[in-house]
């Protein structure tokens, strides 16, 4: 009986998280002459007025789903991969590569894209690896290591679209030149959504749910996350444990950046990563690691992001305020669970 | 280039360091206390945005800059609730809380941009600005300028010199022992977490009211500074004036990157605005190499003569965090 009344209070917490969250957000829209109710109806109607927003919203929970299952496994060992932004774009970069490099041969397109989801993977892993070696041997903060490789990232990124692949005549924002249509992952009839990504989305996180709940190696990363001393004390290869870990999650953060590339533009674009890499963070953090919990979680996010698309047109709203309510309902949630730990003692109801 | 252009290229570091300078010292005394404020990004902006907000409205410079000083008082607040007292991870509210200040500096600020507000003008110190070279170089600026000068000695003084300060280094190095000599480390950490984060809160309106003038969105150029300003602090090693060498060392490769912008056509302009961070990437490689074990390993096996050298080098060099930094206290 007390488990099931522990759980509720615990329960009880997470539900005031999220009004806490409501009511900041609404006295922010206040503040700016806003009516809260209109905005969020509007939110909710952006994302699943019609079918091609709901397809939308899938369309972004892809990369969600992709980046949250990767970073479970940095997380698992105790690292904050805010790398993972760089990792996608690296992704990305990779990916469009090799496509441009056999667009105009006589290879068939699907042995193409394979090749160049791979390659994207690669990507993704070498910059997580990049930082794994800074953080492991290197002794920098993995934070800053990560930050450093983002801003790098950004700019080759950057200097490739204006510079080695810019279009034709005019380099411009809107990136590189898109590949020919045989290049492009077939979506649902009319919709912008692909069934490749979302298979790869659900064995991703199939995939990270039984590494971290079902097997020896998951339980060896959670150890080094809980006390690398005393993980290394009982034998487990810490520094080898931690790089694992790097690459893992840079492999996903990579298969998100080839996706992004082949299923959603089609060219590689400034902004590739999206924020998706800060986003998954917040999403880990929100659900307290658990993996079971990312794809609704992801869904509901993804749901925000696109339901806050139409605030500037028809509220003349910024659409950050999809991220303001996103960043304080982890916020507040993360606050009551600290409360809940200080009123009712560690450990309740996890 | 002619020698008065150097001159007056350094004293624009000066100037242009003035925010970063302000803002690391902030965060070093928090750090000092064993707190880390990682929601330095967008605290920056967001007080960057509310201080030319308050300051447009009431054309007050002064409340500007008592309104950035505010919201890092407010933001930091949260930081030191739930990591004093709550004892949640304080790395994780303090990224939470970066992104979602800058949303909502986007969000709030969207009616104000590219608005005209007053802007802080020099106010040279007479006689002293007549000073040949130096007069240009320190006594030609804006009074923040000045303050943030000051500031850098005022900490410096405080953190080593004072009995307060031998305290907070306390509560940062080993705050049960801190507590047994009677030192009230949560009250502590909450005011050297709120006033690090005031200090902090200053630099987003020396920012668009003075250095970078103006509010303009997500294109104000605010952006990574805040993250910039973590790395100093570490590779400042927690020392208040080589902080502040840091952060005028991070002006000066700003500067320096405009001026080969212009006279070195051969780099592509996005190489050199972000070449400060693969140089913040090898600058932390430097100062925590000193740390590593295989360094360590691979001095041993130096002759003595030159392991001798080697080792006084990398202790020059090394930055070592306070011991508790990061952890929260636990009364035994």
């Amino acid at each position: 009986m007390n488990q099931t009344r522990k759980r509720s209070y615990s329960f009880l917490f997470q539900l005031g998280g999220i009004v806490f969250a409501f009511l900041f957000i609404s006295l922010i829209l206040l503040l700016v002459d806003a009516n809260p109710i209109e905005t969020l109806r509007l939110i909710w109607e952006g994302a699943v007025g019609s079918s091609s927003r709901i397809s939308n919203v899938l369309v972004v929970w892809i990369p969600i789903v992709l980046v949250t299952c990767g970073l479970l496994v940095t997380f698992s060992t105790g690292l904050l991969n805010i790398g993972i932004e760089g990792q996608i774009t690296l992704g990305a970069i990779l990916t469009t590569g090799v496509i441009r490099m056999f667009q105009d041969t006589s290879v068939s397109p699907v042995l193409v894209i394979v090749i160049s989801v791979i390659a994207g993977m690669a990507g993704g892993a070498i910059w997580a690896a990049l930082a794994g070696v800074l953080k492991t041997y290197g002794g920098v903060n993995e934070i800053f290591g990560g930050l450093g490789l983002n801003f790098i990232a950004t700019a080759l990124n950057i200097g490739l679209i204006f510079g080695a692949w810019s279009r034709e005549g005019v380099a411009s924002m809107s990136g590189t030149d898109p590949f020919p249509k045989a290049f492009w992952l077939p979506t649902f009839e009319s919709f912008d959504l692909n069934w490749h990504s979302i298979a790869l989305a659900i064995i991703g996180l199939v995939i990270i749910f039984f590494l971290l709940q079902g097997t020896h190696f998951g339980l060896r990363l959670k150890a080094v996350g809980k006390g690398i001393r005393s993980a290394f004390r009982l034998g487990i290869p810490t520094k080898q444990h931690l790089m694992l870990s790097f690459i893992i999650c840079g492999l996903f953060a990579g298969l998100t950046g080839a996706l992004q590339v082949i299923g959603v533009y089609h060219r590689l674009i400034p902004s590739i990563s999206s924020g998706y890499g800060y986003l998954g963070l917040m999403v880990a953090m929100l659900i307290n690691y658990k993996a079971i919990w990312v794809a609704p979680i992801a869904l509901f996010f993804a749901a925000l992001n696109i339901g806050g698309i139409q605030l500037p047109i028809v509220l003349k709203l910024d659409s950050s305020i999809t991220g303001v309510l996103q960043g304080s309902l982890v916020l507040f949630i993360l606050l009551m669970q600290g409360v809940k730990q200080r009123v009712l003692g560690k450990g309740v109801g996890d | 280039m002619t020698g008065e252009m150097i001159l007056l290229g350094l004293a624009g570091v000066i100037e242009a360091g003035a925010p970063i300078v302000v803002a690391a010292i902030g965060e070093t005394i928090t750090e000092r206390a064993g707190v880390i404020n990682l929601s330095l990004n967008g605290l920056i902006i967001l007080s960057a945005m509310m201080g030319f907000w308050v300051s447009l409205e009431t054309e007050s410079l002064l409340l500007g800059f008592l309104t950035g000083a505010l919201v890092g008082a407010i933001v930091s607040s949260i930081i030191a609730f739930s990591s004093i007292t709550l004892k949640q991870s304080q790395v994780a509210v303090g990224f939470i809380l970066a992104i979602t200040c800058e949303d909502l500096a986007y969000f709030l600020g969207n009616p104000i941009m590219g608005a005209q507000a007053p802007i802080m003008y020099a106010t040279p110190i007479p006689f002293l600005s007549d000073i040949p070279i130096l007069g240009p170089l320190f006594f030609a600026h804006s009074i923040m300028t000045y303050l943030s000068l000051i500031l850098i000695f005022v900490a410096w003084f405080w953190i080593s010199k004072t009995r307060p300060g031998l305290m907070l280094r306390g509560i940062g190095e080993k705050p049960a022992a801190a507590f047994v000599r009677g030192a009230n480390v949560v009250r502590m950490r909450y005011l050297y977490t709120i006033l690090g984060g005031m200090l902090v809160g200053l630099a987003g309106p020396l920012y668009t009211l003075s250095v970078k003038a103006g509010w303009k969105g997500t294109i104000t150029g605010l952006n990574g500074i805040g993250w910039i300003v973590l790395a100093i602090t570490i590779f400042g090693g927690w020392k208040p004036i080589r902080v502040a060498l840091g952060g005028y060392l991070f002006a000066f490769l700003q500067w320096l990157g405009l001026v080969l912008q212009s006279t070195v056509t051969f780099i592509p302009s996005q190489v050199l605005q972000v070449a400060p961070f693969p140089l913040m990437i090898l600058a932390l490689l430097l100062v925590n190499l000193g740390n590593t074990e295989w360094m360590e390993r691979l001095i041993a096996t130096l002759p003595d003569k030159a392991r001798f050298r080697v080792k006084k080098l990398i202790r020059s060099m090394r930055s070592q965090p306070p011991g508790a930094l990061g952890t929260p206290f636990e009364r035994e």
